[in-house]
């Protein structure tokens, strides 16, 4: 199984935006190996949420653990039957152990798109 | 001669710049781009109107022709494309409709359906032919129905045609602007009017239209607006003054040059200032 999870630039802290965060940090928890991928969506004109939540299903990730989610990228996340928890508020390893000792909830709530007006 | 008139705070008065010149202009086109609120239709009450129906082009997928070769997907420069679970998926909102994904597709998988997002009504008003832009309540994108309005008035093309914007400076305030030979920045003697109208006054630079300032509702001088505008020498084109009268005509949907001598003063000078033709 494989969790992604969006972090700042510094790899440790998880970042407070989905489609906008600079990479992805992916955990394969059956070899416990940790890889960072460069978000392709970062810098995206408009339309961050489903290019991110794309790159995401193409890392073949089951478990997204982040602090919020766009509705368009919650679709996209959806029909790629990816799980999402909501991240609390330590780092994106920690975060890992947290949802691996099942002591994460799941994200049930999707905002519609922030369009550069954060 | 077009000539746009725009403002980036909202409540400046554009409308009641936009309506008063194209009264004072006596035969004149009216097109109202401020397609989520307008309100020029209020004050000319135009009779005889038609009504055409805008659509917008969203493009559809046939799972039976897709090969899943992603194209598409990387050809949207908007990101309004998905391919999930050997499904392509399409969010509509963030569409602009480009036809992009149909060229680029090498199985024809992708077809284009209308979709209606606005109305461009047509009628007259005395010597003004008034066209408004109506936007669908929660359409996300105004573009589509401003250019469909200002397509109409062309049309109708007479000497001078007043394109009355939406406020602010993003897409649909470009759009509005885009073919106008001249631009009325309306701004009000306040800091949130000034602000806001420095934002209109880059975008009409980077645009290269040629423009000039209104001051309306003006009591006291705003001295960092005035002084910006002696820098950067735009011309003052005219000044309105806060008055309680032009306010009652307009709450009481009046068109004030035709009802006060001073307001048709000010106008007929305005529209000779910027090169419209009066008839």
């Amino acid at each position: 199984m494989k969790i992604a999870v969006p972090v700042d630039e510094n790899k440790k802290d998880v970042c407070v935006s989905f489609g906008r965060a600079p990479l992805f940090l992916i955990y394969d928890c059956d070899t416990k190996g940790i890889e960072y991928k460069e978000n392709p969506a970062a810098s995206a004109q408009g339309g961050a949420g489903p290019k991110a939540a794309q790159f995401v299903a193409d890392s073949n990730a089951d478990v997204l653990i982040t602090v919020r989610c766009g509705e368009n990228a919650g679709e996209v996340l959806k029909a790629a039957e990816i799980k999402i928890y909501k991240a609390e508020g330590c780092s994106a390893e920690e975060n890992i152990k947290l949802f691996e000792e099942n002591k994460l909830a799941q994200l049930t709530q999707f905002h519609a798109g922030f369009h550069g007006h954060q | 001669m077009r000539a746009a008139v725009l403002s980036g705070k909202g409540g400046t008065g554009k409308t009641f710049v936009a309506v008063n010149l194209a009264a004072a202009a006596g035969k004149s086109v009216y097109i109202d781009c401020d397609v989520e609120e307008p309100n020029g239709r209020v004050f000319f009450k135009p009779e005889g109107v038609n009504t055409e129906t805008v659509y917008s082009l969203l493009p559809q997928f046939d799972a039976q022709c897709c090969t899943g070769c992603r194209k598409c997907v990387d050809f949207c420069h908007f990101n309004a494309l998905a391919y999930i679970k050997n499904k392509p998926m399409i969010f509509q909102d963030v569409c602009h409709s480009c036809g992009g994904c149909l060229l680029v597709c090498p199985e024809n998988a992708v077809s284009e359906i209308k979709r209606p997002v606005g109305i461009v009504e047509h009628g007259h008003s005395s010597g003004v032919q008034v066209v408004t832009g109506v936007l669908n309540v929660g359409e996300a994108s105004a573009v589509p129905v401003i250019k469909a309005a200002l397509e109409k008035g062309k049309e109708l093309d007479d000497n001078t045609t007043v394109i009355d914007c939406p406020p602010g400076s993003s897409c649909s305030v470009m759009e509005s602007v885009n073919e106008a030979d001249y631009c009325v920045l309306v701004v009000e003697s306040t800091a949130f009017g000034f602000h806001n109208f420095r934002m209109v006054y880059e975008l009409v630079r980077l645009l290269g239209k040629p423009c000039g300032v209104v001051l309306n509702k003006k009591d006291v001088p705003y001295e960092p607006l005035e002084s910006f505008c002696r820098e950067n020498s735009l011309e003052i084109l005219a000044e309105i003054p806060y008055s309680e009268k032009l306010a009652e005509l307009a709450a009481n949907g009046k068109i004030a040059a035709e009802h006060d001598e001073q307001a048709r003063e000010i106008f007929v000078q305005l529209l000779n200032r910027i090169g419209g033709e009066l008839e």
